[in-house]
């Protein structure tokens, strides 16, 4: 018993996050339509198999670009095996009906309909009505109905969702990081969401203006990107300043910092849509659209099929997982954390530490700005609004004590995906975001305590 | 110090507390076992035993923080249960811990009445519990402004605060743990006199102290525990220094301070000139030759502890200069001393030696970064073989090497302490009260060890209270009084607690 008790309490958060997990893939199981390229394969190979190899084959699905990859992989699977796709549709219930009489005003008898579920439950395609129309058009009488089929599964514990859940969270997850490394030496930063809008902001600006916008090149857009992560940086080495050498609370400085670094994203961003138009209009806080396209490879493009933002967290995490537990740098930022006094007596630097913490998290505040810009393909003044109270919340319900000295960096990348869970497991369970915020609260408590209870053994 | 004739209470009639077959066990330990203890009214009974030999959970017992396992409590002949600390409050027992329970930022009276007022809801009766406290602090004959801020008083006069508040609240029985611990002798004798009052009452005291001075001065019984279990209780008369001792340890200690070939004394060494930092260091010049202990006493607040943080860099100096071997050191910060090869170990282990809240390897590495992680990362293996070393070589008793600091006892944290700085190879070694809080058998292993580091050459600097320790121990004895120093003594066969006390008084 005391040993499950031990278990439970030294992996508190992996319990709790598994736990979550569990409930919500049991009040989520639903029908699953599958709409994917191994799907569209699937369905071609059973059209084929009922059919038979020379089958016509109408393919029929929605204008967006999982049903185009779906369709694709059902139209090169039927040439394979030999059939003919007289005609691929993409687009509305009207677009399909179309394509009915195109298809029907031909000789060629039509022996199969290939689409998935969503558009199958468009009317042209209801099989009584292609009855209809065939008494029109004879050679569509017939013609089959074809749709992957459908399988009972949580929705909550698909693929989609869960890379999608880790993908929204990542710029959360990142900051975080650097946030456990604050807290750890009893600090905290309010000002990482401001610093995000910051760094997205000025590395459009740098990228649209200086680097040639949409003929920036890769050197171009790194250097972009380096001017907001940079500009960053100082002003969180500037936070460490003041917190060490002139002794004013982290939680003061960095709220400060918070206002500052808004405000100056807003003006940025304003001053240069006004500037767009030659200094004629006002200009208004929106995005600062980056024309360069291969920009938006960092925030929406993958690697090996995990999308780059979660590689990006990934990498950042065992490093500052290496970082904190086997460099000296590590171990000075937890004795900073335990006693500050005991680890200046030892000969650590206690105010470089401190003021490398405060950039740390600042860096990486920029460098989530920077992902959110590749994500918008803008740098956007309002981005990462809450973030600090949401990237705080990773890390304490991941384990870090408030009162320093203690944490552990995995723990926040679990405080990270509980929060995540949370939130997408509340949106699909269908609750209203009022009362999610109940529910966030409520959990941010329970980590707390789980905590104290912990130190009281 | 003076000698009182004690008035010595005999007839068991008067017995306030009685305690009798006490056990407790936690998983794992049996704190205590059969134990006995026996409080007369108006006497002082000492509680002595090494750490771990009880003394805290007996105390927690009576406080009501812990429930005995077996055995009976009696208050003024009346068998007793004391579920919790306020019933143990209601039961007149007051507990003063070494910590104080005040509130810093509170006055003297709002402390003494804290917990106290009328009713919920009601004004405070300012006038009367002023006039209150007046009268508590006439009882025990001492001046001190009720409405002192609590944060502005001195050790001292918080500690004449916290009696005053267990007289408030009625209390016969008063258990002081570790009381002069922080106090100047003559604060020491302040309180004795103090002590003295509260006897006259007829309150009884149990004073646990490991100065065993003191308990020969003021104490009228003593009762010693070792490992959970009672030693025995016996009369002051019938006890000495050594046989105390001796009840505590279990065995006969030959000598209270270890031997040592006193030859390898050495020219070169750490010399400061004109060392000052406004009114607490003023103009202070000493040498510490490599091989030899140079003790540095006086009385609390006479710029001991104040000279060392200059030399170690842990405050700025005003003027002064400070060489080692020949060599001028231009020490700005503790990183600058221990660079030099100058490490301090501080008086208050917890709150400046250590990170409790980190492992004992952790501890020990964090000065030694440079060697164990020439690059990025942390030589792991090294670590750990150096570690080990010092685990066997200072017989440090952990259960592992990721054990937290704070769950050690103080000769191990002291230990711990110890290697990361003999890690560092350093020449000059400051100790700070090197023994405060630490039990007879630890002490005599630190002062081994303190002897062993000089015979290999290294200079040591040894802050002390404790006169026995400074005369047992050092070399030389230089005495500070006021941030300067008053004086010097080289001959020590000659040296006596007077000699030291006349020039820390002046």
């Amino acid at each position: 018993m005391k040993r499950v008790k031990d278990l439970i309490f030294r992996n508190g958060s992996i319990v709790v996050l598994i736990l979550l997990c569990t409930y919500y893939s049991f009040v989520t199981v639903a029908e699953q339509y599958p709409n994917d390229a191994a799907a569209g394969r699937d369905l071609a190979d059973t059209i084929t198999a009922s059919i038979g190899g020379k089958a016509n084959v109408l393919v029929i699905a929605r204008n967006t670009s999982q049903d185009r990859a779906f369709a694709t992989a059902i139209a090169e699977r039927l040439e394979e095996h030999g059939a003919t796709v007289v005609e691929t549709v993409h687009g509305a219930p009207f677009d399909a009906r179309k394509a009915l009489e195109r298809v029907g005003s031909k000789a060629t008898k039509l022996d199969a309909i290939a689409t998935n579920h969503a558009a199958s439950e468009w009317g042209p395609i209801k099989p009584d009505r292609i009855a209809k129309m065939a008494d029109e058009f004879p050679s569509l009488s017939g013609a089959q109905v074809f749709q992957p089929q459908s399988y009972v599964w949580p929705s909550f514990l698909t693929r989609e969702n869960l890379v999608n859940v880790i993908n929204q969270n990542a710029d959360i997850a990142i900051i975080a990081i650097g946030m456990t490394m604050v807290i750890i030496t009893a600090g905290i930063d309010l000002s990482v969401g401001s610093l995000m809008a910051l760094s997205g902001v000025m590395a459009a600006v740098a990228i649209q203006n200086v680097a040639g916008g949409s003929s920036a090149g890769l050197i171009g857009m790194i250097g972009g990107c380096l001017v907001g992560i940079g500009l960053c940086t100082l002003c969180g080495a500037f936070n460490g300043v003041m917190v060490t050498w002139f002794r004013v609370p982290a939680f003061v400085v960095t709220l400060g910092m918070m206002m500052v670094a808004r405000g100056l994203a807003l003006i940025i961003a304003v001053r240069y849509q006004s500037a767009l138009t030659g200094g004629t209009t006002e200009g208004t806080p929106e995005a600062v659209k980056i024309q360069a396209a291969s920009f938006s490879w960092l925030g929406n493009g993958q690697m090996l099929g995990i999308p780059n933002p979660i590689v990006l967290m990934l990498i950042l995490y065992v490093i500052a997982h290496i970082v904190m537990t086997r460099t000296s740098l590590g171990r000075y930022i937890y004795a900073v954390g335990g006693n500050p006094e005991a680890a200046r007596l030892s000969g650590v630097p206690v105010f470089g530490v401190l003021i490398m913490v405060y950039a740390v998290v600042a860096a990486m505040a920029g460098l989530a700005g920077i992902v959110d810009a590749s994500r918008f393909e803008g740098g956007r003044p309002n981005a990462g609004e809450l973030y600090e109270l949401q990237v705080i919340a990773a890390v304490v319900v991941g384990g870090t004590s408030l009162a320093g000295g203690e944490g552990r960096i995995f723990g926040t990348l679990i405080g990270a995906m509980i929060i995540a869970v949370i939130q997408n497991g509340l949106n699909m369970a269908g609750v209203a975001s009022y009362e999610q915020k109940v529910v966030f609260g409520t959990l941010i408590l329970a980590a707390v305590l789980l905590d104290r209870f912990k130190k009281m053994g | 110090m003076s000698t009182t004739p004690r008035t010595t209470a005999s007839a068991s009639d008067s017995s306030l507390l009685r305690m009798r077959g006490i056990e407790k066990s936690f998983p794992g330990v049996h704190a205590l076992d059969n134990v006995d203890l026996e409080l007369h009214s108006g006497e002082v009974l000492a509680l002595l035993g090494e750490n771990g030999a009880g003394k805290s959970t007996l105390i927690k017992v009576l406080g009501g923080a812990h429930q005995p396992d077996a055995g009976s409590i009696e208050i003024d002949g009346q068998t007793t249960e004391i579920p919790n600390p306020l019933e143990s409050q209601r039961l007149g027992i007051s507990i003063i811990y070494q910590e104080f329970n005040l509130v810093p930022a509170m006055t003297a009276r709002e402390n003494i009445f804290l917990g106290q007022e009328p009713a919920r809801v009601s004004f405070v009766p300012v006038a009367k519990e002023r006039r209150r406290a007046r009268e508590l602090f006439e009882r025990i004959e001492v001046q001190l402004d009720p409405e002192a801020l609590v944060r502005d008083l001195t050790v001292a006069q918080q500690q004449v605060v916290e009696i005053a508040k267990a007289l408030a609240l009625d209390a016969k029985i008063i258990v002081m743990d570790e009381p002069t611990a922080a106090l100047s002798p003559v604060e020491v004798e302040g309180l004795f006199r103090i002590i003295r009052e509260l006897k006259t009452h007829g309150i009884g005291i149990v004073y646990i102290s490991h100065r065993l001075n003191e308990i020969l001065d003021i104490a009228d019984r003593v009762t010693v525990l070792r490992d959970g279990g009672l030693v025995g209780t016996k009369p002051i008369g019938q006890l000495t220094r050594e046989s105390i001792i001796e009840m505590m340890v279990g065995r006969k200690l030959e000598n209270e301070f270890p031997n040592r070939k006193r030859e390898s004394k050495q020219e070169q060494g750490l010399v400061v000139s004109h060392l000052s930092r406004d009114s607490a260091v003023r103009d202070v010049s000493f040498k510490v030759r490599r091989g030899e202990i140079v003790a540095l006493t006086g009385l609390v607040g006479a710029g001991r502890t104040e000279t060392a943080r200059l030399i170690f860099g842990a405050d700025q100096r005003e003027s002064g200069t400070i060489s080692l071997d020949g060599k001028y050191l231009d020490i700005r910060k503790p990183r600058d001393a221990i660079a030099a090869g100058i490490c301090l170990l501080t008086e208050d282990r917890k709150h400046q030696g250590l990170v409790v809240l980190r492992s004992v390897l952790e501890n020990f590495g964090l000065p030694n970064m440079s060697r164990f992680a020439p690059r990025a990362l942390i030589q792991r293996a090294n670590e750990r073989v150096a570690f080990d070393g010092f685990v066997d070589q200072l017989r440090i008793k952990v259960t592992s090497r990721d054990q937290l600091t704070a769950n050690l006892s103080g000769g191990n944290q002291q230990k711990v302490v110890l290697a990361k700085w003999l890690e560092r190879n350093a020449d000059v070694i400051i100790f700070d009260e090197p023994t405060r809080g630490i039990d007879v058998g630890a002490k005599y292993e630190i002062y081994v060890l303190m002897n062993q580091l000089v015979e290999q050459g290294k200079a040591i600097l040894m802050i002390s209270s404790e006169l026995p320790e400074v005369l047992g121990m050092a070399d030389r004895i230089i005495v500070m009084h006021e941030g300067r120093v008053t004086g010097e003594i080289t001959d020590m066969q000659s040296a006596t607690q007077e000699m030291i006390m006349n020039l820390a008084v002046q």
